[in-house]
């Protein structure tokens, strides 16, 4: 894929800007060009999230696509964000057996993939657990 | 006008990686390492970080305290010799990422392990011109190092980053002097295209890291008319955990005062985030009125030496980001396969 | 509408055809399908075929082009239909319309995929081009892990249990062993697929269809034509298609899909029948959850006891409601362009009672059910008998 594609997502990946309805006050986040509940009445507007939330689920991937197969196992998650709309995200920096449904997440900035050792890099959100304290793991 | 820190964040991966998992690999007794190099383990970025990523969540984390609208911020400067890309700068990607852009300069510096603390450097003058209101300046690595060289045990991942601001835009701390000691030194060094450093072995000591370092803070000294004993702490660019003892020990300062900022024996050497990352450690843990030393060094060679004074601001602004206690403490063990294949020595084909 | 029947189906094996080409592929489904209507092809006034993706299996795109001018049946009108894994069921519905509304008689329904001419990461990847390209595929989603997502969920609310799920694989491959078309010949066990390696945890090797190459083709005419090609017309006396967010976290529930429930109460409602009608069904089961899902959402039994119902027997070939007696996508493979048409093939079979070893006991009313990607697209059909 040329390079434009990854581009024009540049600020939503990278700094959670999704989209709110002037009219219904409905966040949606990735962002979206028309309110589906208010069509042409509502009014999209950016909106930068916190980037905090909680695991709705989970799913740890052992067979990956060609782009990700150096990081398995990793955990796929989906995120329900505090202002509303669910995000997919890689729960980055933990031990599998960590995540579970509820646990608490913020949303921080890594490196997805990258498009060949020639290419881009392609960076964006992932989730990090927030552990009420450090842990050391062997 | 007086500049300031107004900011600082700090950054360490999870993942560490001991000298005795290194040394099994190269048939050393790990005892004559930990002795030789003052070095335990050393942090490893994540198969998702690199010097990008550890530069974004340093300058997040400046960000929240210094408390100021990203947008305010005229200059972002990067120093590092990990840059992901060797034509596409760093800066931009972090400037993007914190919400700084569009109307900023940007750029990537490189001075081996003291590019950060150059790129506070040219922030103050900004600053102080009054071409921009606020300046960020990161110094981060993910160190490279040749499978087997000294380096290994000690290279590591890790940044912080500072924002410099007027001393009365609420500076957590001012910058009462700066002056730097740069000679062409080559006691380390990387071409174009190779992946790996090389260095003089011990020609990178005396020579190099000692004669720079020392000149610098006895330039500063002389500069403001102090002497070690007016200062609560001191900050030397950490190789290793020796190098640094030394130093302090040299210019006359105490255990005690270097402790708050020696991080190497527990992280290793975070290259162009060593020194601002002992910097932040012990912006952590000082108080209003404290005098910090801070010192870098980068091979080349040179050393840019600042003098420091901590200011009440420091109470509000310290708990709004993670301490670099949080980060050292917070770490997954991994072997020395893993090892290589995070930092690509292993790669799949 | 004109009441709208099929006259005439046929499917090639499903499987890693080595051999078989794309164009082979769907000459030879059609061809099975007009011999078993009766007719000449020269009745035939248009098709609609059902793909999801020549141009990422085989780098071919303009097929309706290619399967007019191969089947020997230009310049009649072809039409391809993409919505992923939903194609053919998409195609199935576009046909009847176009019998229904009188502007064809006789159409052809079909559906392919050539999934074997790319290496098997190749598919994997092609695959994942049916989630969301920005937010989920780039993130490093594969198309099982949506659905272990939704698995995940399903066990944290209702405590549905891998066990369960893993019966849904052991029934459909039993079931397969019965079908000639199948993939699958092999009895499974649940310790086996319990054990099977791991693919996106809940699911595991043998909770998830394979990658199968395959055609599959029905014939539609009028209902009061039908009688001149078959002496058991089976009439599409229901028909619903419904969308959904293509992203799987945009939805409401991670436990339901809105597209197959929309679906399934347009269908039921034009068919005038309920769920407890219905005396056998096809349903989607890309992965063991996707049919206890859909059971659910079909209103086969209540949300949350799919597991439950298929643990009891409720779904097998002799239980109460049998579900995917053909193998399922599971057993039978999935070829994704032709899974919507084998799965009327195998309801044309089992009404008409052509479905040998495999028959499903007084069967009249059957239905089908085919969703695209993680459910962004539904569609459900609803067959009777007349005899």
């Amino acid at each position: 894929m040329h390079v434009p594609r990854f581009w024009r997502e540049i600020p939503n990946r990278y700094n959670l800007i999704g989209t709110k309805c002037n009219h219904c006050n409905k966040v949606f986040f990735p962002p979206r060009a028309i309110c589906p509940n208010c069509r042409r009445v509502g009014n999209l507007e950016p909106c930068k999230l916190e980037g905090k939330g909680k695991v709705l689920s989970f799913t740890v991937v052992h067979v990956a696509p060609q782009d990700f197969k150096d990081q398995v196992p990793y955990v796929l998650a989906i995120i329900e964000l505090k202002e509303g709309p669910k995000l997919m995200a890689q729960v980055t920096d933990c031990d599998p057996d960590e995540v579970e449904i509820g646990a608490e997440v913020e949303i921080t900035f890594r490196r997805i993939k990258e498009d060949s050792e020639e290419g881009i890099i392609h960076y964006g959100p992932k989730a990090k657990l927030l552990r009420s304290k450090p842990s050391e793991q062997t | 006008m007086k500049v300031g820190i107004v900011g600082y964040g700090g950054y360490i991966p999870r993942y560490r990686l001991k000298v005795e998992e290194i040394a099994k690999v190269w048939g050393v007794n790990p005892r004559q390492i930990k002795r030789g190099l003052g070095v335990e383990e050393k942090s490893v970025p994540g198969p998702d970080e690199d010097t990008v990523t550890i530069s974004v969540e340093a300058a997040r984390n400046a960000l929240r305290r210094a408390g100021i609208d990203p947008r305010s911020i005229g200059a972002v400067y990067v120093g590092s010799e990990s840059h992901p890309y060797t034509v596409k700068p760093t800066a931009t990607i972090v400037s993007e990422a914190i919400g700084a852009t569009p109307e900023l300069t940007a750029a990537d510096f490189e001075f081996a392990c003291k590019a950060g603390t150059a790129g506070i450097q040219a922030c103050m003058g900004m600053v102080e011109s009054g071409m921009i209101k606020y300046g960020l300046a990161v110094g981060a690595d993910t160190a490279q190092s040749s499978p087997g060289d000294a380096l290994e045990y000690a290279a590591a991942a890790g940044g912080a980053a500072v924002i410099v601001g007027k001393a009365e835009d609420d500076a957590l701390a001012i910058i009462e002097g700066t002056y730097s000691y740069t000679t062409d030194t080559p006691d380390f060094w990387r071409r174009e295209m190779k992946p790996y450093p090389k260095h003089g072995g011990r020609f990178t000591g005396k020579p190099g890291y000692f004669k720079h370092t020392l000149s610098a803070a006895y330039g500063l000294l002389r500069q403001l008319k102090l002497t070690p004993k007016d200062f609560d702490h001191a900050v030397f660019h950490q190789p290793n955990g020796k190098f640094p003892v030394e130093a302090a020990k040299e210019l006359g300062f105490s255990m005690d005062q270097i402790r708050a900022g020696l991080l190497a024996p527990k992280i290793g050497n975070t290259y162009s985030g060593s020194s601002l990352l002992g910097l932040a450690s012990v912006l952590d843990q000082s108080k209003e009125g404290d005098r910090i030393l801070l010192v870098s060094y980068g091979s080349g060679a040179g050393s840019d030496a600042f003098s420091l004074i901590v200011t009440e601001s420091i109470e509000s602004k310290r708990d709004l980001s993670p301490k670099i206690s949080d980060f050292i403490e917070d770490k997954v063990y991994i072997d020395y396969a893993t090892y290589c294949k995070l930092t690509r020595k292993l790669v799949r084909k | 509408m004109r009441r709208v029947a099929l006259v005439g189906v046929g499917q090639t094996k499903f499987g890693e055809l080595w051999d078989t080409s794309f164009r082979q592929m769907i000459i030879e489904a059609g061809t099975r399908a007009i011999e078993d209507a009766g007719m000449e092809g020269e009745k035939i006034g248009a098709m609609y075929v059902g793909n999801m993706s020549a141009g990422q299996f085989i780098h071919q795109e303009h097929i309706a082009s290619l399967i007019a001018d191969h089947s020997g049946l230009a310049p009649i009108p072809c039409t391809r239909i993409e919505a992923a894994c939903a194609s053919g069921g998409l195609a199935l519905r576009e046909a009847m319309i176009a019998v229904g509304s009188g502007i064809h008689d006789i159409v052809v329904a079909a559906g392919i995929e050539k999934m074997t001419d790319v290496i098997a990461e190749q598919s994997l990847e092609a695959l994942a081009t049916v989630s969301d390209q920005e937010w989920e595929a780039f993130v490093g989603a594969t198309f099982p892990a949506l659905f272990a997502l939704m698995a995940r969920r399903h066990m944290h609310e209702f405590g549905t249990t891998e066990e369960q799920m893993a019966l849904v694989a052991v029934k459909n491959h039993h079931n397969a062993r019965l079908n000639a078309y199948a993939q699958h010949h092999i009895e499974i066990t649940v310790d086996q697929v319990l054990q099977s390696p791991p693919i996106c945890s809940p699911l595991k090797m043998l909770e998830c269809a394979s990658i199968t190459d395959g055609a599959a083709c029905v014939i539609l005419a009028p209902l009061e034509e039908a009688r001149k090609y078959t002496d058991t017309p089976i009439e599409i006396v229901g028909a619903g298609q419904a969308s959904d967010t293509i992203a799987l976290h945009d939805r409401q529930s991670l436990v339901n899909l809105r597209s197959t429930r929309e679906a399934a109460k347009a269908a039921y409602q034009m068919a005038g029948l309920r769920p407890e009608d219905v005396d056998l069904a096809e349903v989607q089961d890309s992965t063991t959850i996707s049919e206890i899902i859909a059971i659910e959402d079909l209103g086969f039994c209540k949300k949350g006891e799919g597991g439950k119902v298929t643990e009891d027997g409720m779904t097998a070939i002799d239980g109460a409601l049998p579900i995917n007696p053909s193998g399922g996508l599971k057993g039978k493979g999935h070829p994704i362009g032709a899974t919507g048409i084998s799965q009327a093939v195998e309801i044309a079979l089992q009404l008409r009672g052509e479905a040998g070893k495999r028959q499903v006991k007084n069967a009249e009313i059957g239905l089908t059910h085919n969703i695209g990607g993680s459910g962004g697209t539904a569609v459900v059909h609803i067959f009777r008998r007349q005899d």
